[in-house]
């Protein structure tokens, strides 16, 4: 999905590519998902983050699409700036706040694997260790504690920093998913750790072979 | 013009009583006596006798104001020019060059179709005053520039000099500059991969901001900045024109800061005096803009484009005319180029330096295509005028003609042979040499590596480079802290480009031409060490006024130096930027000309990084150490000295280190190479063991008899490369063929830096001195 500001659209189409299934670009303006069987909202600044980082592309002509249909089951992977606009269109709960250094922060990151049954994590084991770049200047995860409560309770964080969040991130939160599991969001970019050659190492990849082999299987049992 | 919009239309009030309130060219003719500011824009007496003997009466006020931005010595290069003639290529440093000097930004064949654009220029004066914005806009710039060559831009880098670390004034300019850079090329998505900071009391009044842009394209997508076909459209879009950077180029970066520079305030005047100087960017409306222009050239919708950079609208429109030869003129009507203050004056609308704009030739037949695609990115386009056959640059403003002008005149600017003289304590500084005591062996020697380590010039950087982004676009194979950036340029032939930038104000305050040169070196010599053949140069000269002929000996020198050394390389200049007046009262800068190069990587999967990777690798130092301290990093940090001479420059030597390290790397032989420079040996090895996470164990005897020498001198032309012990053999037959003295010094291992007989540092320890310094400096 590309919205105006998008910048690793390409990355995330580059992913897609390496796990093996087809990229479809998807446009802000244009209401149709093509019959695409997942969907990424990609990093950037979209509408310049202009407001709140995702409160307008949350009103996006796509979004009117996008949202009932993830809402029905269809999977959908937000990664940093597609993260905040997963939370501003409330598909899932919080929101991402200036880091707590007050400065962008990129560096490589160690991720633990928590909950390892969604549609963008079934290939990896839990509490798998994962090493992927965070660049962010707004990642900082917070929600209400009955909130946090909530989503601990119920194994909705889906990765979390470690030792500890570099950002500020409550609980050391890097990524969420909805009460269904079609549903993820994180601040790190998987994307960017496809191929040691320009990646720290080819650890983000399971995000992708994991949505491309749940649909591979489906397609098997069908 | 269907979609595009005539903006203003029937807002803009029109008529005779407006006409008769407007400087026309009529007025201007009947009123030769009328007193007018042109010293206030920055033009001297005989520049205005000029501008009036050109069109034989007193320019109007929108003249005058367009003479005085496109004369400014930021945009006519009028001191510099009779010495950068020496830079144009010759023989064979064309070989590869598809553009050069002159255009937006030299443009050079890669091979397999690929073409490669790259430029550095200086945004000092605007981060000075407002570091935030003014770093930030510099890198707008820059992108433009690159953009307006058709090519899709890919990655920047940055060289920023500031005053002493702990310096007050340093706390507001160096947060305030990185954070411009981090907001407004992150938020453009292109990877930040490498550049320079660097510290002298010297930069202190005056910080600088250099921004190099890299872009990709194919061979056919090259464009130019060229106004023809009779009846074309002219037209201006992306954001609207402000009241912002009235004056930038003519009045803020084409003089010197008053002596109390710390109120930041600067002079402005005439029809610019209240309207602010540095200009606002945003980097949301610049990667529109883009996207846009790169769908406009892929459909091929556009016969000429040029940026809106320095001096704006007057700078676009009279060099795009200019372009088009002696028939080609232009006709502008100003009421129709969108405001964002409708109070502006034409002068004001013709300086204004609001960024994120371009102006493109259109011919009708695709303007409706040409609206459609700035209409699906959310750029505002509007034909502002068409191109005429007189050769004149005309321009209209609420029914009276305000420029009337023939547009070469102003595009070409004066021309000066500003007295030179080499500075009488010149011979002084050269006797001076670092006579100081020399740290004894054992602790001292320790000792001073861990103060050299930990000063803000060889401090890990990461405070810096961790607010950027290196990655995005997923092409970044190496990024600081690696000696250069490489990018990939194609997935399947694993094509790639490095780069680096580097310069030495200190080498070049003791000898300009030397300085100069070896500047070149250690730029080539990075960009060698990933692997990569270097191709091609581009520079940023900071230099002080030109009204002093001593800061126009150093200017001279340093020209002189790139060119000879340019021509021995046998890679051509293929443009760059001065940028002078970097003085604050009589204090100027050292010189500083920053060099880039640029090479060509085969395959970038056989990059080559800086770290100590393999455990029991066998460490070699490849090229000659001599004791060389003059104006090394060592006198600076232990004893705040500068003088001496500074390192001998052989680049027949780096021509064959260079090669070695390319056959080398293509053939698998390097488990590391790092350059040595700033600190010699004993920072290099630092850097190696801390970026791989390695020890390591040596003997400096093979380097030179003494410890100190061999651990501080920066002799050029010299690299620290591992090998795996198993290839050590194959690898020192082909250094001997290449004719590189090659030493074998030690081993990676362990888990501290160990010079035999002399001092052992843990990693731990190296790692604490190294990275605790701008943290604890900046927060």
């Amino acid at each position: 999905m590309t919205f105006p500001g998008s910048l690793d659209d390409q990355d995330a189409a580059r992913a897609v590519r390496y796990a093996g299934a087809e990229p479809v670009a998807l446009w802000h303006a244009d209401r149709d998902l093509r019959g695409v069987d997942a969907v990424i909202l990609p990093g950037g600044f979209s509408y310049g983050d202009y407001l709140r980082c995702g409160a307008i592309a949350r009103f996006s002509p796509v979004m009117g699409s996008l949202v009932p249909a993830a809402r029905a089951g269809l999977p959908v992977l937000g990664i940093c700036n597609g993260f905040q606009i997963l939370c501003e269109a409330h598909l899932l709960p919080g929101a991402l706040t200036r880091n707590a250094a007050l400065r962008f922060i990129h560096r490589d990151v160690r991720l633990d694997v928590v909950n390892a049954g969604t549609a963008w994590t079934s290939g990896y084991a839990a509490g798998q260790s994962l090493t992927v770049p965070l660049k962010s200047g707004e990642g900082a995860y917070a929600a209400s504690p009955e909130t946090l409560d909530e989503l601990e309770r119920t194994g909705r964080v889906v990765v979390r920093y470690a030792p500890a969040a570099p950002n500020g991130s409550a609980r050391d939160i890097a990524g969420i998913c909805s009460a269904e599991g079609n549903i993820v969001g994180l601040m790190p970019h998987p994307e960017h750790a496809i191929d040691p050659l320009t990646g720290p190492s080819a650890d983000g990849l399971g995000f992708f072979t994991s949505i491309v082999s749940a649909f591979a299987g489906a397609g098997a049992a069908r | 013009m269907d979609g595009l919009s005539e903006a203003r239309k029937g807002i803009a009030p029109r008529g005779a009583l407006e006409a008769r309130n407007t400087d026309t060219v009529e007025f201007a003719a009947a009123t030769p006596e009328a007193e007018q500011p042109f010293k206030e824009l920055g033009l001297t007496e005989d520049e205005y006798a000029k501008i009036r003997q050109i069109l034989g009466r007193r320019p109007t006020a929108a003249e005058l104001a367009l003479y005085s931005v496109m004369w400014s010595e930021h945009c006519s290069y009028k001191s510099s020019k009779v010495h950068l003639r020496n830079l144009a290529p010759r023989g064979a440093q064309t070989d590869k060059l598809l553009a050069g000097i002159g255009a937006n930004a030299g443009v050079v064949d890669i091979g397999q179709g690929y073409a490669v654009t790259f430029k550095i220029e200086s945004h000092n004066h605007p981060s000075f005053v407002e570091p935030h914005q003014g770093a930030a806009t510099g890198v707008g710039g820059i992108v433009r520039d690159i953009l307006a060559m058709g090519a899709r831009p890919v990655a920047v880098m940055d060289a920023l000099r500031f005053g002493p670390a702990d310096a007050h004034d340093t706390a507001r300019v160096l947060p305030g500059v990185v954070s411009g850079i981090s907001f407004y090329g992150n938020c453009l998505g292109l990877p930040n991969i490498g550049g320079e900071l660097s510290f002298d009391p010297c930069y202190a009044g005056n910080p600088l901001v250099n921004a190099l842009c890299v872009g990709v394209m194919r061979h056919a997508d090259l464009k130019a900045a060229v106004a023809s076909g009779l009846g074309n459209k002219v037209v201006l879009f992306g954001s609207r024109t402000g009241p912002d950077g009235v004056g930038g180029a003519s009045v803020l970066a084409s003089s010197t800061f008053a002596g109390d520079a710390e109120d930041g305030s600067v002079g402005s005047g005439g029809a610019a005096a209240k309207r602010p100087s540095v200009q606002v960017g945003d980097p949301f409306m610049e990667k529109l803009l883009i996207e846009c222009c790169l769908e406009l050239f892929a459909g091929d919708l556009v016969e000429g484009i040029q940026d809106l950079g320095a001096a704006g609208v007057a700078c676009a429109t009279t060099e795009l005319a200019a372009g088009g030869g002696a028939q080609v003129g232009m006709r502008v009507d100003l009421d129709l180029v969108p405001l964002r203050d409708p109070s502006l004056t034409p002068a004001e609308i013709l300086m204004s330096e609001s960024q994120e704009r371009m102006m493109a030739i259109v011919t009708p037949g695709k303007a409706g295509e040409f609206a459609a695609v700035c209409a699906k990115w959310d750029v505002e386009a509007t034909v502002i005028g068409e191109v005429t056959g007189d050769g004149v640059l005309t321009m209209t403003w609420r029914g009276g003609t305000v420029v009337s002008i023939p547009p070469e005149t102003a595009a070409d600017g004066p021309v000066y042979s500003r007295p030179l003289a080499r500075p009488a304590a010149q011979d002084e500084l050269a006797a001076d040499g670092p006579a100081m005591p020399r740290p004894g062996d054992g602790a001292p020697l320790r000792q001073a590596l861990l103060a050299l380590l930990g000063s803000a010039d060889l401090a890990d950087k990461a405070w810096v480079t961790q607010q950027y982004d290196a990655i995005v676009r997923g092409n970044t194979v190496l990024a600081m802290p690696e000696d250069g950036g490489l990018l990939r340029v194609d997935e399947d032939t694993h094509l790639g480009i490095a780069l680096a930038t580097d310069g030495n104000g200190r080498y070049c305050r003791l000898d300009p031409y030397l300085g100069t040169q070896l500047a070149l070196a250690e730029a080539y010599r990075n960009v060698a060490m990933t692997g990569a053949r270097p191709m091609a140069v581009t520079n940023c000269l900071n230099f002080g006024s030109p009204e002093d002929p001593g800061v126009m000996w150093q200017l001279a020198e340093a020209v002189r130096g790139l060119a000879d050394g340019c021509a021995t390389l046998g890679i051509p200049v293929t443009g760059g930027n001065v940028s002078l007046y970097n003085q604050t009262g009589q204090m100027a800068i050292h010189p500083t000309p920053v060099i880039g190069v640029l090479g060509v990587h085969d395959d970038v999967r056989r990059r080559v990084s800086a770290g100590f990777g393999a455990n029991e690798a066998t460490i070699i130092v490849l090229g000659e150490t001599r004791d060389e301290l003059g104006g090394s990093a060592w006198a600076h940090v232990a004893h705040g000295h500068l003088g001496g001479i500074p390192p001998a420059v052989d680049l027949a030597a780096e021509q064959r280190l260079a090669g070695l390290i390319a056959v080398a790397a293509a053939a698998g032989l390097l488990a590391s190479a790092h350059d040595l420079s700033d600190g010699g040996l004993a920072i290099a090895l630092a850097e190696s063991c801390l970026r791989g996470g390695n020890g390591c164990s040596i003997d400096l005897d093979d380097v030179s008899p003494q410890a100190f020498t061999a651990l501080f001198s920066e002799s050029a032309g010299r690299a620290v490369v591992t090998v795996r012990p198993e290839q050590a053999a194959e690898f020192a037959a082909l250094a001997h063929s290449h004719g590189v003295p090659a030493a074998a010094i030690g081993t990676v291992t362990g888990d501290s830096l160990q010079v035999n007989g002399q001092f052992d540092i843990p990693l731990d320890e190296l790692a604490a001195v190294w990275q605790g310094t701008l943290p604890a400096l900046f927060g």
